[in-house]
């Protein structure tokens, strides 16, 4: 049974053509997903959908009926619920508070928390979510927050179900959860349109798929009938290329840790214990791990953010244990982060402005004593956009309103300019798009082939299988030993990911491994 | 042992309640502002229009309760152009509100010279008395401290219930800290942030105005220039004090009445010692240390200072 027609839906902002002359139709019980690379118009549609913004032309059509243009309200009161990508949860307030918000009238004088715990345990069976709603959402995982969100449409009492992007945060065992839950909605019933550009999340799940480029509707095709090769095909508009890893000869160590500690601090939650890791030129070692096990601390040592308590630590073979921010970046330490928005840009400035960052402290071109030498920094910029194809309608525009691709590629071309001896890549490529994807990939390995040593912190393990040479797993602080890439497998990965350990069938990846030390 | 003295003496508490009353008001209102996401800094100047106002409508012959009522209405005016300012265009809430405090003392004694030309001593009203509260007001100590105090005394007490309900317990109240937490969260569920916030800052600035109105019709009966003499300042930090809280908000306001109360007393008995500014400013350097330690830890609403524009991303 058709539940939602949207009907050659058109907007414009500017001169940008969001969407054009889109139709689709969603069926009760249907997971239908919404594909296409970042800018493709996917939010868009959606968000009129939501009634958050109002087409220029076109109509939907929710059970037979007209949704009046740009009424979020019409949306939720016709059983419409979006959770956003960026989630839209008050930190400071509990669950219970963020699920009741809006459900009651304004000017009634009581909350009624007592029919809202009711309902929502209700839902909490029926779904097999289990959430505790008096906590605050600030205690919750990223997963958990998504649940919250999920049960704030479902309070409403949501036909269809809008997923905005919903994998891009979670961790892959959370990935799991949360498609186990959207069949069990599935199964009672409800209807779920999920926006993704992860293909493969995507060929689980769905039984239709739409795919979007450029604001426009370039296949709606049935799951079942295409293969990954296909949709990429269809996403990017032409043949995805996939980089390859060649092995090279490794050369002199750039970053070697030994016996590394990093005790917990009274404020802080994080600890290290006894790191091995040892970098070679025209490496790259992968550091494989669920967020949250020590990564972000691992990355902060080598960036010179925190100061380790004990081991050895070094950078191109010097003592990088007293060196300040400054003087690491001097040893071309090229850095990656893993939240681009927040520790990658400085939103409000221009591109070619944020394209400077990185050499600040140092004598650069665009210097001319203590005043900037704007044409020669601009000159350069342009350079580098060209270079690292970022598209943006100007250099003068502020960075925050690249899409994430793009900022990335900001950050490289900051980053791979000097050719750095270093690469710390932590999550480089989590929530981009195919195409971007495939262009950091062959940046890093492009790194690797110009003589550096590239660490790859991610959670991703195609990313981590296809890149790496070796890859170390990192659970609650500790260090695995570095495992060559041909001996390992997902499976492998997920086991040493939880904690376990590897038995005597995998002696190959011991032997390898021992065999890399003994080169030192 | 002077200093014991005046903890026993009852006048001390009932003075120490008094002086409370203005702060406790004008605190939740600008904590009802903040919760919602907006620094009210018209804070000052509101309090002196309501002082004003209540006191002019008194005086020329409306009644008590009608002054109150008429003091919060020209609060919730000067609110509602702060909000005009803040949530609507989204301008900085500080110079906007520093901006409110300047025209509404201005106009406050602007007004009261067009009205009232050629005073010289400022002319007074019969403001609330005491309640008759019987034999209670004759126990010995608790009679003096808590049943010998007016109308306006007891409105400032029962207030804080009354905002804590109407933040923890009503729709509307959730919908308000939502705005001042997340204000996304809020449009998402068809709930416009533009209105919620601005009935935040209507409602808060109005009761900042009775803050100011408590001055000249129930603890003095008239009014002068500087009579504000920088409690809205002292209010904004009881917010912080109170990590935005308004439970703690009446502690914090009734820690600084006690100290002021305590000043005077003790200006009366060391004056001949020490120069009377250092007690003059005893009760704002305690302050300063008490929210030193409670403030520390604080949470600020997330959302506080940030103005909301429709589908933008924070």
């Amino acid at each position: 049974m058709v539940i939602l027609e949207i009907d050659k839906i058109s907007k414009s902002f500017g001169s940008v053509v969001a969407n054009k002359d889109i139709s689709l139709t969603l069926n009760q019980g249907e997971i239908l997903a919404l594909l296409g690379e970042n800018g493709a118009g996917k939010t868009t549609l959606m968000n009129i959908l939501f009634g958050q913004y109002s087409a220029d032309s076109g109509q939907i059509k929710a059970w037979g009926k007209v949704l009046p243009a740009q009424s979020t309200d019409a949306a939720l009161k016709a059983g419409i619920g979006m959770v956003h990508q960026h989630f839209t949860l008050a930190e400071n307030m509990t669950v219970l508070e963020n699920v009741m918000l809006g459900t009651q009238s304004l000017l009634s004088w009581r909350t009624d928390t007592q029919a809202a715990r009711a309902k929502i345990a209700n839902i909490c069976q029926s779904m097999n979510l289990s959430i505790d709603v008096d906590l605050y959402v600030a205690d919750l995982s990223i997963g958990e927050r998504q649940g919250v969100e999920i049960l704030k449409a479902l309070y409403r009492d949501a036909k269809i179900l809008i997923l905005d992007e919903p994998t891009a945060v979670l961790t892959p065992q959370e990935v799991e959860g949360l498609f186990e839950m959207l069949r069990s909605m599935q199964k009672s019933g409800l209807s779920v349109i999920i926006i993704s550009h992860k293909l493969d999340e995507i060929l689980a799940i769905s039984q239709n798929i739409v795919v979007l480029r450029q604001g426009q509707q370039v296949a709606q095709v049935a799951t079942a009938t295409v293969d990954r090769g296909e949709l990429a095909e269809l996403i990017v508009g032409k043949k995805v290329p996939e980089p390859i890893n060649h092995q090279l000869a490794p050369g002199e160590p750039v970053l070697h840790l030994e016996k590394v500690n990093l005790f917990k601090s009274s404020s802080e939650k994080y600890q290290l214990t006894n790191i091995n890791l040892l970098l070679r030129e025209r490496q790259i070692i992968g550091i494989a791990g669920v967020s949250g096990n020590g990564q972000r601390e691992l990355a902060a040592v080598i960036s010179g953010v925190l100061k380790i308590n004990s081991g050895k630590f070094e950078i191109l073979q010097q003592d990088a244990r007293k060196l300040s921010i400054k003087q690491l970046t001097k040893l071309q330490v090229a850095r990656i982060p893993e939240d681009r928005h927040s520790a990658g840009i400085v939103g409000d400035m221009s591109v070619w402005e944020n394209l400077m960052l990185e050499d600040l402290g140092a004598n650069p071109c665009w210097r001319s004593g203590f005043l900037i030498n704007t044409s020669a920094a601009k000159a350069r910029a342009e350079q580098l956009i060209e270079k690292f194809d970022i598209r943006c309608a100007n250099m003068n525009m502020p960075a925050k309103l690249l899409s994430g691709g793009n900022i990335q590629k900001l950050i490289l071309a900051r980053n791979f300019q000097l050719s750095p001896k270093l690469v710390l890549a932590n999550q480089p490529v989590r929530g981009l798009d195919e195409g971007a994807i495939s262009f950091v990939h062959q940046q890093l390995l492009d790194a690797k082939a110009g003589g550096s040593g590239v660490l790859l912190i991610s959670e991703d393990l195609d990313e981590l299988l296809r890149l790496s040479d070796f890859v170390q797993v990192m659970h609650d602080g500790k260090l695995s030993k570095a495992y060559p890439r041909e001996v390992l497998t997902p499976k492998l990965l997920g086991i040493l990911m939880s904690g376990g350990q590897l038995d005597s069938a995998d002696h190959a990846a011991d032997l390898a491994t021992r065999s890399q030390y003994h080169a030192v | 042992m002077d200093i014991l003295d005046i903890f026993l003496s009852a006048s001390f508490w009932a003075a120490t309640i008094r002086i409370a009353c203005p702060l406790i008001f004008a605190t939740l209102g600008e904590l009802i502002c903040e919760r919602a996401g907006v620094l009210n800094l018209g804070i000052e100047g509101i309090m002196t229009a309501g002082a004003m106002a209540g006191w002019m409508w008194v005086y020329q012959g409306g009644d008590l309760i009608g002054g109150i009522v008429f003091a919060a209405f020209i609060g919730a005016l000067f609110g509602l152009l702060h909000a005009q300012f803040t949530v609507i265009l989204g301008v900085s809430q500080h110079v906007t509100g520093i901006g409110i405090t300047m025209l509404a003392s201005s106009l406050s004694y602007f007004v009261f010279n067009m009205l009232l030309p050629n005073t010289t001593t400022p002319p007074k009203v019969v403001p609330f008395q005491t309640i008759d509260a019987g034999p209670l007001a004759n126990l010995p100590f608790v009679g003096e401290v808590f049943f010998q105090h007016t109308f306006f005394t007891y409105l400032a007490f029962a207030l804080v219930p009354m905002v804590i309900y109407i933040l923890y317990k009503t729709p509307l109240g959730l919908a308000l800290r939502t705005a001042g937490e997340n204000p996304s969260s809020l449009e998402s569920q068809g709930i416009s942030v533009f209105v919620i916030r601005t009935i935040a800052v209507m409602f808060g600035s109005s009761l900042m105005a009775v803050g100011g109105a408590y001055l000249t019709i129930s603890a003095f009966d008239a009014f002068y220039f500087g009579m504000i003499n920088g409690r809205g300042w002292i209010c904004i930090a009881l917010v912080i004090f109170a990590s935005w809280q308004p439970g703690k908000a009446l502690l914090g306001a009734l820690l600084f009445a006690g100290l002021d109360a305590m000043q005077v007393r003790m200006q009366l008995q060391l004056g001949t010692f020490i120069p009377y500014q250092v007690f003059l400013m005893l009760p704002y350097l305690l302050s300063i240390a008490a929210m030193v330690i409670v403030a520390r830890k604080a949470k600020y609403p997330k959302a506080l200072l940030q103005p909301f524009r429709r589908g933008e991303r924070n």
